[in-house]
């Protein structure tokens, strides 16, 4: 344990309450949205004299967001390095992270990739919080089929924010916390290509999630998280908290995976070749390739869609000569490849767990590679399954029918990637294990459900349906969260350095996969009886089933609310420290010690043999060649 | 490592195989009928047909993956979890096995794009096909054409052969291809008659055609499926199939009672383009 | 143990009164109701739809419905009118907006009132010129659909912010429905007459509590 020991002493800074933290970021943050605000009541063009009949100025509006992000950022210290350079300072990156005792490094900008991990755990999990208890909200409205609780704006506002809070948020969930911890650990290197970038994405992320939240001040938008225009063109100041929103996640998703892929192709290790690298790590490529080419579509997009509220432009009102196919198109562009950043990175979690709990090497390493890349590149060409009714020109549909079901073919190989690893394994069923087989199973229906809405005549029926909704929770909530999960009990002791109850854990995930199965899988049969999504009525002939599906969803919100307490059991009351290497895992990160260092290594490792060296060959020894080479280093 | 001589293969492919011979029947037998959109009209038919051969086709893919996983579960579990980590064979992959599912995957899915794209080719299955259709069916062209006139927050429906009188409720004849022209005045909606099968977008300043050739006399609903606004969920209303003599009867009293109103109309258009700029009050 | 414990609670009273409020403020943000007048002529509601909402009003530049009596006294910023089931209900509406026109001149027409037909000003009609329409009382789910005649561009002494009186320039309109089975029944207008929105159907016209409303049927 000798890895700080090494290190230089930290550089003695003072940091008190005044200095670059949350809490200034916060003054900071609401000091500049007032100034940008009041700025923006100067602009106020005679091309643009609705906003005296309509009692809201969208370019106060959008400009105060811009100007509370700038301060935000400003706050938490991010203009200082490039102020200073600009001075003529020299570069004063700290060349070592040192260990920081205490929650003070939580609360402000930091550049060690473990420290913005956890920061990004409980940030996106607070918004997951949100999000989810929208959901509830929205199903106890739906639990009777006329209005009774909330109006129909906050009812569409409720489903807007949902919508947008687990599509803009989440699509970081995973990558967030994992990518940002892990990548590094498991390509050998020491931090990530771009620190102070990965902090800016963590914390525009934040910003971006409090002023969708804000959207509740200025009478909510009723558009839903797709923001079809002209719709949003019609909507009221909360649709400028929308376009805030998605816009600064999409700046945030392209930066993450820039810097992801900018480390992963540049910063391995000695040893460690593209045909070494772990599978986890080839998922985090994988949505990298999409996130830094759909995100700026989506960028570009929502400046257009500002520009129709604040300049009158017109892209997207057909009336002033602009198109509504426009934005289906586009937010399509990016959206369909967007679904495939929440989707993929959990496979990659649950391929890397796999071998661990079936104690054999990864089955079809390459095969599972090359799945989760054709994925990616297929996801470009799929976008217009999206609007198989929707009144563009039919003359592509049997193209793009066949192109969304080939992308099956690579989500495929995962699947049986999954079938071939288990197979005369000695699968331990673990907690993460678990979550992990969940995964196959709801990621499988899924799938098949996707393969109704790919097929025209059969989407004819489906699309815009409860089918629809109950078909990408499959995917999105069963996969990504499952296998979120998966990755939390699995990694949560390395990275917290508590223990986390088995038994628990056991009660959490079998009371989640009830319920969440029975949450989402009657509200299949709801679409296939024709009812449209996002709607706050309901056929009579329905009411059975959707009470159903309400009561298990608030089952699901008891079940990831047991789960908060089982977290802070584990790491505020009971305090057990963790074992290093809990799994008998072989993979490089469990063989650091627990916590692990500031500094991760203490020598950079060097990579050798099989990255799943799993299993034994008949004769007795151990495949795969040795250990990585860093296990003596600490 | 102990030898485990059991022909694990076989025994999977036989379970897979005895589920699928039960499941599929019942899928296609006792759930199939009852699958939307039921069978009022020849699309919605032929939507079903698509639905019950998607169904039987997803039993067998869905049972090899589920009776795998729980096979794999059941035989290769570690029952002693407190013992020894033992160590299973260093198996890495499999290239026949790889490249059968890589076939079997890539026919299934080209005999799914093939199907739905003759299926879609054939009818047109009552989706909205955009201002000139891929497919026109048999009979499209002495079709009845009714537009369908979307706004926030209800539909109207137009019958240009009829004097151009818009009625608040859709009423047709059975037996008769119906062409149904779906644009909206404001955002964009979509016209979802389930029982007729038919989905079709209404955008404004676009005049999305879809085809149903109607079957016996029924009733059916009318949703708008895309979120335009608060009282979305409201968005809906009832229609009628009728026999042709009574549909006759019909839009004779229906030009008698609308007929002075459609005065003020427009003439008939594919589409219409009311100011965006609201003048307000 | 005891301080771990206190920050634990601390944080979690902190996130049940942020969640509280939260959704609080949506729960109270329900318009008000009003219940309609019991009187020898029967059941009777008086509205009166103005340009522009009080000045103290979140949005005093929306245009809105109000509730009011046969004096057109004692205004209301009320969209939710409860009704007794299976009645004869008489409706009066003070029409104090300039006309916008109709997107669907369709809409211009009576349908679903008793006799078909509505009184503006005094005269029986069925229909007015889709142009002149100011606001339309419609109650999709009744199909009970009456347009509001604007006011004259050129007329004197119009009324600006609710609340209006009978010497300013209005329109009177009566008209008599049947009020259906018990239950809710969303009324809405179909005139684009959001002033500045695209469309003229964003803000008030999408935003219950102004052009949009209930009828509660009990």
């Amino acid at each position: 344990m000798t890895a700080t020991a090494n290190a230089p002493a930290p550089h003695a800074q003072r940091r008190g309450v005044l200095g670059f933290n949350l809490l200034t970021a916060v003054i900071l943050g609401v000091a500049g949205y007032w100034i940008a605000y009041a700025l923006g009541g100067l602009i106020h063009g005679a091309s643009i004299d609705s906003f005296d009949d309509t009692g809201q100025n969208d370019v106060q509006i959008l400009l105060g967001y811009a100007g509370g992000v700038v301060g935000f950022l400003v706050g938490l210290g991010f203009a200082n390095y490039p102020i200073k350079r600009t001075l003529g300072h020299p570069p004063n990156i700290p060349t070592h992270e040192v260990d920081e005792p205490g929650i003070g490094k939580y609360f402000r900008m930091t550049t060690d990739h473990k420290v913005i991990s956890m920061q990004y755990f409980i940030g996106i999990g607070i918004f997951f919080f949100v999000g989810g208890l929208n959901a509830m909200l929205i199903r106890t409205e739906l639990l009777s089929p006329t209005t009774h609780v909330f109006g129909a704006n906050q009812y569409l506002t409720l489903v807007g924010m949902h919508g947008s809070m687990m599509m803009g948020m989440m699509t970081s969930g995973m990558l967030g916390p994992f990518a940002n911890y892990l990548v590094p650990l498991l390509i050998g290197s020491r931090r990530m290509a771009f620190p102070r970038i990965e902090a800016l994405t963590f914390w525009m992320l934040m910003a971006a999630g409090c002023v969708l939240v804000s959207t509740i001040f200025f009478g909510g938008f009723q558009t839903g998280w797709t923001g079809y225009e002209p719709l949003g063109a019609q909507g009221t100041a909360g649709y400028d908290a929308y376009l805030g929103f998605f816009a600064l996640v999409s700046i945030s998703m392209c930066l993450l995976g820039l810097n992801l892929a900018a480390t992963i192709v540049t910063m391995r290790a000695p040893g460690m070749t593209w045909s070494r690298l772990p599978v986890f790590v080839w998922s985090v490529l994988a949505t990298c390739v999409l996130m830094v080419l759909a995100a700026p579509m989506l960028t570009a997009t929502l400046l257009m869609g500002v520009m129709d509220r604040t300049m009158y432009s017109g892209f997207f009102v057909p009336g002033l000569g602009g198109s509504a196919f426009l934005w289906e198109n586009l937010f399509w562009v990016f959206g369909h490849p967007e679904v495939y950043v929440l989707a993929i990175p959990g496979f990659g979690i649950v391929l890397e767990l796999l071998p661990v709990f079936a104690r054999k090497p990864l089955w079809g390493y390459r095969l599972s590679v090359a799945g989760m890349m054709g994925v990616a590149l297929f996801s470009f060409f799929v976008w217009q399954h999206h609007l198989f009714v929707s009144g563009i020109d039919a003359d592509l549909r049997p193209f793009y029918m066949l192109s969304t079901e080939i992308i099956s073919l690579p989500t495929g190989f995962t699947f049986l990637c999954v079938m071939g690893t288990l197979w005369r394994g000695r699968i331990r069923l673990t907690v993460p294990m678990l979550f992990c087989l969940a995964w196959a199973f709801n990621f499988l229906f899924g799938g098949i459900s996707g393969v109704f809405n790919s097929d025209v005549p059969s989407d004819v029926t489906t699309h815009g349906s409860f089918f629809v909704m109950a078909h990408f929770h499959y995917t999105i909530m069963g996969g990504l969260i499952f296998s979120l999960f998966a990755a939390i009990y699995y990694w949560g002791p390395k990275m917290t350095g508590y223990k986390f109850s088995e038994r628990l854990g056991k009660i959490h995930f079998w009371t989640m996969f009830i319920s969440f199965n029975s949450t989402f899988g009657p509200l299949f049969a709801v679409g296939f009886l024709g009812m449209p999504r996002r709607v706050i009525t309901y056929p009579m002939n329905l009411k059975a089933l959707n009470d159903w599906v309400s009561i298990s969803a608030f089952c699901l919100g008891l079940s990831l609310l047991f789960f908060l307490w089982i977290l802070v059991k584990a790491v505020v009351f009971d305090r057990e420290p963790a074992e290093q290497n809990p799994w008998h895992s072989k993979s490089i990160e469990w063989q650091l010690p627990t916590p692990i260092p500031a500094y991760d290594f203490a020598q950079i490792p060097t990579f050798s043999g099989d990255p799943y060296p799993y299993g034994e060959i008949a004769g007795g020894a151990a495949a795969g060649g040795s250990e990585p080479a860093t296990v003596g280093a600490s | 490592m102990q030898t485990d001589q059991t022909n694990h293969f076989r025994r999977l492919a036989w379970i897979w195989f005895i589920a699928t011979a039960i499941l599929t029947p019942i899928v296609i037998f006792v759930l199939g009928p009852g699958l939307p959109p039921g069978n009022g009209t020849v699309q919605a038919a032929g939507q079903v047909t698509d639905n019950i051969v998607l169904m039987a086709l997803s039993v067998p893919v869905a049972m090899a993956v589920l009776v795998t996983l729980a096979y794999e579960i059941w035989a290769f579990r570690e029952r002693d979890l407190d013992g020894p980590v033992l160590e299973g064979p260093a198996i890495t992959g499999n290239s026949s096995i790889q490249m059968w599912w890589l076939i079997i995957t890539t026919s299934l899915v080209l005999f799914l794009a093939g199907f739905g794209s003759v299926r879609l080719l054939e009818d047109g299955s009552g989706g909205g096909q955009g201002p000139s259709p891929l497919v026109n069916p048999a009979g499209s062209k002495k079709a009845l054409q009714v537009q369908v006139i979307a706004q926030q927050w209800e539909f109207t429906y137009r019958y240009p052969g009829y004097g151009g009188i818009e009625t608040p409720n859709l009423v047709i004849p059975a037996n008769t291809m119906v062409e149904f022209h779906v644009t909206s005045l404001d955002v964009v909606h979509s016209f979802w008659a389930y029982q007729l099968g038919v989905k079709a977008d209404a955008n404004p300043g676009i005049d999305n055609i879809a085809y149903v050739k109607t079957k016996a006399p029924m009733s059916f609903e009318v949703h708008c499926a895309e979120l335009c606004g608060v009282w979305h969920g409201y968005m809906f209303d009832a229609g009628r199939v009728v026999s042709k003599a009574d549909f006759a009867t019909w839009i004779a009293k229906a030009q008698k009672t609308y007929g002075p109103a459609a005065k003020s109309l427009p003439p008939y258009s594919k589409t219409y383009f009311p100011s965006p700029v609201g003048r307000g009050g | 143990m005891v301080k771990r414990s206190l920050f634990v609670l601390t944080a979690a009273l902190i996130a049940a009164v942020a969640i509280t409020l939260y959704v609080v403020l949506y729960l109270t943000h329900v318009p008000d109701s009003a219940r309609a007048a019991q009187t020898s002529a029967g059941t009777e509601l008086y509205l009166a739809t103005v340009p522009a909402s009080e000045d103290s009003d979140p949005h005093p530049s929306w245009v809105s419905y109000y509730q009011t009596n046969i004096h057109d006294t004692n205004w209301q910023h009320k969209t939710t009118y409860i009704l007794p089931a299976n009645t004869l209900v008489h409706v009066t509406v003070y029409q104090y907006d300039g006309d916008s026109g109709l997107r669907n001149p369709f809409i211009s027409q009576a349908t679903g009132t008793v006799g078909g037909t509505f009184t503006l000003d005094g005269k029986t009609v069925q229909a007015i010129d889709p142009d002149t329409a100011s606001h339309v009382f419609a109650v999709p789910q009744l199909g009970l659909s009456v347009p509001l005649q604007g006011v004259d561009d050129n007329a004197k002494n119009q009324c600006g912010n609710a609340p209006c009186t009978l010497s300013q320039a209005h329109q009177t309109i009566t008209f008599t429905f049947r009020t259906g089975a018990k239950g809710l029944y969303r009324w809405q207008c179909f005139v684009p007459c959001a002033a500045g929105y695209i469309d003229g159907f964003g803000g008030p016209m999408q935003t219950v509590g102004y052009m949009d409303g209930f009828l509660k049927v009990v």
